[in-house]
């Protein structure tokens, strides 16, 4: 066990030739650490999430992730990585609107054995408690369609799902910006509680910045980030 | 991995298309059945209709013609052929057996036929089935008749009806022999074979119903009374042909040679095998063109479900990015469609068997009644399965494309969505 989830070097990356999104001379995240990145929209942090969960190639540098350089592993190594290793929680629409809640929350599990394992043998109640350590947990939420579900819910049934076997770390893309200011607050605390419990690292990615008071480091892309990719190549 | 249940629960979200999709295979997977079935059917029924006989003999004509008036009773004799030329085959040493054929007459569309007492006792039809009675017995008296399943089904015949014979072939003939009226004596088992649409009556009987009728109608007050009939010489002068059935199967090259040779009257004798294989040569063109048809319609349903599921697969983006940011490879994405295909043309060939089979076991009667065609719904056949598998494995096959598109496009989406 290394003691990093995330450590980059000289990590280059553009879209198209000559015009680089990142440019990334270092950037460490500790492992149990939650880390506030900030980047408004063109900053480049899609494409560094995308790095980062082993979807785009680097093109120049190391990104060691949870130990393995991402450079030296295959696309499938890659993805048998992200499948036991990281969780997703994105801006809206997180959820397939063809599988129940519990289904959409055990999903993880059917591609990845390690959080399956983890998860314990009974993957149904596993996503039962983590739906009712998120404040899912009455029946007759669980039953309904996810499309029926307000914002703020498809949210937590999403966070539930990142959590589910407990993966090293946990990516959050915007998960809060279709919220409003309580529930934003609400949820925050819920996922910061979640990952305390499974000692899971937290990549909180947003560009409201007054969320980052509550994680123990902020950051700001712009700030690491030496390429100035305009607001349209985001 | 359990992808098969998520592509059915995939599927069943866009159940409305998937729907349309699957309806649409099945259509042409029941085409394609009940083609194959009556090709089966059309050709075993054909096959069977006459055995157990070595050669047909009758005027010198092609041997496909003299099989189809002879046997199916379809079109008209060229000729007809003396009385003695038969009688000199019918009495040959090496023949075992003959039955004569006198045709040209007709009951309300079903034709009749002028024969012997030899006709129930050596016709055999089928895995060599002799003709078997369903009530009543073969004709004794002058103005008897026995008539086939489907004569006394269709009219509603039973043993003592009586009947009046039309001259010539037709529904709407108006010359009825109606001074000889018939009786029915004898109903004979259905058999599927053109057998049961005919009316027998013997030779002696043609003979007798055409006193005076030389001229091709009724010459006026010179006809045979039904008594005068009886009593009067009414041996054919002409039959229109005859099955012949050897002692030896091993003379039958002999006697087609001899009596294609003969010289006293132009003959034509076929052996019904090779005729019935001629025949259905020809038959058979537009029965396989038939069969080609019915897999292009499969092809163009299964073209329908590759559109179907391209045009989706845009929407379905983000669906797929969800899936990849949960730990779906590319290959899972790729999996994924491949099983939806496999789901919808399974899905299709299930529902088109029904659909066919449905079809079949509702028009069976229909096709019996007017086709004389016998479609036994059973079970489904190895071919059946085989062609299920064929295109469930075509499904599969087109399958590859948007299942290709969908592996391409989560690649290069990633996690996503970029659209």
């Amino acid at each position: 066990m290394t003691e990093t989830a995330v450590d980059i070097t000289d990590l280059r990356f553009a879209w198209t030739p000559g015009r680089p999104v990142l440019d990334l001379p270092r950037l460490v995240i500790p492992r149990g650490e939650r880390v506030f990145l900030r980047g408004p929209s063109g900053s480049g942090k899609s494409t560094l999430l995308g790095v980062v969960g082993g979807v785009l190639p680097a093109q120049a540098g190391t990104v060691r992730v949870l130990g393995q350089d991402l450079g030296r592993l295959s696309a499938s190594r890659r993805d048998a990585l992200r499948a036991d290793g990281i969780g997703f929680v994105f801006q809206m629409f997180n959820l397939l609107p063809y599988l129940s809640v519990v289904d959409n929350v055990i999903l993880p599990a059917r591609f990845s054995a390690r959080r399956r394992e983890r998860a314990g043998s009974d993957l149904e109640g596993a996503a039962r408690r983590l739906l009712t350590a998120l404040g899912l947990g009455q029946p007759a939420l669980l039953a309904r369609p996810v499309a029926e579900l307000s914002i703020g819910q498809q949210q937590r049934v999403a966070a539930a799902r990142a959590l589910l076997g407990a993966p090293a770390l946990l990516i959050a893309d915007e998960p809060t910006s279709a919220l409003d200011a309580d529930a934003r607050e609400a949820f925050l605390g819920l996922l910061m509680q979640e990952c305390a419990t499974a000692g899971t690292t937290l990549l909180f990615v947003s560009h409201d910045t007054s969320l980052g008071r509550l994680f123990d480091r902020q950051l700001s892309l712009p700030d690491i980030n030496r390429a100035r990719p305009d607001a349209e190549a985001a | 991995m359990r992808l098969l249940p998520l592509a059915a629960r995939s599927l069943w979200n866009r159940r409305v298309a998937a729907a349309l999709t699957v309806f649409a295979i099945a259509v042409s997977v029941a085409l394609l059945v009940g083609v194959q079935k009556l090709r089966t059917e059309a050709r075993e029924s054909f096959a069977s209709t006459i055995s157990g006989t070595d050669l047909i003999v009758g005027a010198r004509s092609g041997p496909v013609n003299l099989l189809l008036y002879s046997v199916f009773r379809i079109g008209d004799p060229t000729a007809n052929i003396s009385w003695q030329s038969y009688q000199l085959v019918a009495r040959h040493p090496d023949v075992a057996w003959t039955i004569p054929i006198s045709l040209g007459d007709s009951h309300r569309g079903f034709r009749v036929v002028g024969t012997n007492g030899d006709y129930f006792e050596h016709y055999r039809y089928g895995d060599r089935r002799p003709l078997a009675f369903a009530t009543g017995a073969p004709f004794a008296d002058l103005h008897d008749a026995v008539v086939g399943a489907e004569v006394a089904r269709a009219l509603g015949y039973s043993v003592g009806d009586r009947i009046t014979i039309s001259h010539g072939i037709g529904e709407g003939s108006f010359a009825e022999h109606d001074d000889q009226p018939f009786t029915i004596v004898g109903i004979l088992e259905r058999t599927g074979t053109p057998v049961d649409r005919s009316v027998h009556v013997s030779l002696e009987a043609i003979t007798a119903i055409h006193e005076g009728w030389e001229s091709g109608m009724r010459a006026p007050a010179i006809g045979a009374r039904p008594g005068e009939a009886a009593t009067a010489d009414l041996t054919p002068t002409a039959i229109t042909a005859f099955l012949v059935g050897l002692k030896s199967r091993a003379a039958v090259f002999q006697m087609q040679r001899a009596l294609n040779d003969h010289r006293g009257e132009a003959l034509s004798a076929v052996m019904p095998g090779v005729a019935l294989q001629q025949l259905w040569q020809v038959v058979g063109l537009a029965d396989t063109a038939l069969l080609l048809v019915a897999a292009c319609v499969v092809l163009a349903g299964l073209i329908g479900m590759v559109t179907a599921l391209l045009t989706s697969l845009n929407e379905r983006r983000r669906e797929m990015a969800i899936l990849r940011s949960v730990g779906a490879r590319p290959l899972h994405v790729f999996l994924l469609l491949e099983f939806e295909s496999a789901l919808l043309a399974a899905a299709g060939v299930v529902a088109g068997f029904v659909i066919a089979f449905g079809a079949m076991a509702l028009a069976a009667p229909l096709l019996e009644q007017r086709f004389g065609l016998f479609v036994e719904v059973g079970a489904p056949t190895g071919y059946d399965l085989a062609i299920a598998a064929a295109v469930v494995g075509a499904g599969l096959l087109a399958g590859l494309l948007p299942a290709w598109r969908a592996y391409r496009n989560s690649l290069a989406d990633g996690l996503s969505i970029r659209l």
